[in-house]
């Protein structure tokens, strides 16, 4: 069972509609998805789960930044996790990075800077954000734009965030989170 | 959350309004009307329309006319968000886009300048699901334009319904068209919905259509009792 973490500031908003069902429209046709609201997820709830992805949020959607607090399942975790947007930038948060302001709205061109599972080469992909991570010592950067770092992944675990929003134009890095080995 | 919803009287923006309206407040109804028909933001063919069912919905309804040329349109939509903002007090704004990157980035720019909140509650969503939701909601919607082989003048007027949603989801599979008509290859009007306090009954029409193409204008209509 994947469970996918609803990151927007309430639960049943509709920012639901927006960026958590077309994740589950992904994971779905690979395992059973639950979706839980991030006020709902605790670390047990979590771990019964085989991977975990965190969705993103409205742009003007910050009410995450104000709760990482409610995060800290992820740090105990040894589930496969994937953050997007708002995910990849709780991710960083959560093991100490900072954020730093970065708006990209639209598609923007993205190169891989090192070799990972879930994406290859240079790709165009789906940007909605207002601040990217200056990352803590205990991540990879995988991927950047022009303006700012677009993925990450924890040097010794399969915790990846990644900026763009994957589920529009790339649910192929999607699919290859879902074919990571399970833990 | 005070919202206005991007209003085009189709099915799509109408069904993004439905949904806006269940979890938050929608207090108006934004309508471009444009005079370039194959504006890539806002063209519809029955947009006059959206007097009548701004009306029967009981919504005020922000209309802006623009000459629809690529780009400087926007500044008319963002003129007209910016008058909503102004007189209405909306925190956000509600779209129908689907699949158009090209559309839903555009307004997202426009809302992160107006500090305003920006949804698409239809995202991504499959175009076969939502022509079902559309029918199992109680929509009563006719095709109003076709802009696509094979479809042609005897689709206009139809009515979606289930027999019609399966018909579309055929030509989609041999002809690779969107079967919602994402790619504009069909238009629609929606003449009667669940929160409409009254239903549009077509008085007087007209088809102009000409192979593939072609749009069936409701020249006159009315608001009836349901």
């Amino acid at each position: 069972m994947i469970l996918i973490v609803d990151m927007n500031c309430r639960k049943d908003s509709l920012g639901y509609d927006e960026f958590v069902l077309p994740i589950a429209s992904v994971t779905k046709d690979f395992e059973e998805t639950v979706v839980k609201h991030y006020s709902d997820v605790s670390y047990e709830g979590a771990n019964d789960c085989s991977r975990i992805v965190l969705s993103g949020t409205a742009l003007k959607d910050e009410g995450y930044l104000g709760n990482i607090a409610d995060f800290e399942w992820i740090r105990q975790s040894d589930k496969p996790i994937l953050g997007i947007c708002a995910g990849m930038q709780t991710i960083g948060l959560v093991f100490g990075s900072s954020l730093e302001k970065c708006l990209e709205i639209g598609m923007t061109s993205i190169r891989t800077t090192k070799e990972n599972s879930l994406f290859s080469s240079t790709f165009k992909a789906y940007e909605l954000h207002k601040y990217s991570i200056k990352p803590s010592m205990e991540f990879d950067v995988l991927a950047e734009s022009e303006n700012c770092i677009q993925a990450i992944k924890h040097r010794e675990r399969d915790i990846f965030g990644v900026l763009f929003h994957p589920e529009v134009r790339n649910k192929r890095t999607i699919e290859h989170f879902m074919l990571l080995p399970r833990h | 959350m005070r919202l206005a919803v991007l209003f085009s009287g189709g099915k799509d923006s109408t069904l993004a309004l439905q949904k806006a309206m269940e979890k938050e407040e929608v207090v108006c109804l934004i309508t471009l009307i444009s005079k370039n028909k194959a504006s890539y933001m806002f063209h519809t063919p029955n947009i006059d329309i959206t007097e009548l069912q701004a009306e029967s919905i009981g919504l005020p309804l922000i209309q802006k006319s623009t000459e629809g040329r690529k780009e400087v349109e926007l500044d008319d939509l963002k003129s007209a968000i910016e008058r909503a903002k102004e007189t209405n007090r909306i925190d956000g704004v509600v779209t129908g886009a689907i699949e158009s990157v090209y559309q839903a980035e555009r307004i997202q720019r426009i809302c992160n300048t107006l500090d305003l909140w920006c949804f698409n509650p239809l995202w991504k969503r499959d175009q076969q699901e939502l022509l079902e939701e559309i029918v199992r909601n109680d929509f009563k919607v006719i095709i109003s334009g076709v802009f696509a082989y094979p479809l042609d003048e005897s689709w206009l007027g139809k009515e979606i319904d289930r027999k019609l949603v399966g018909q579309l989801v055929r030509l989609s599979k041999t002809y690779g068209i969107s079967p919602s008509g994402e790619g504009g290859e069909i238009e629609t009007t929606v003449l009667d919905a669940p929160f409409f306090k009254r239903k549009i009954e077509v008085l007087d029409y007209e088809v102009e259509a000409k192979g593939n193409s072609g749009v069936f204008i409701i020249k006159k209509g009315r608001l009836v009792k349901k």
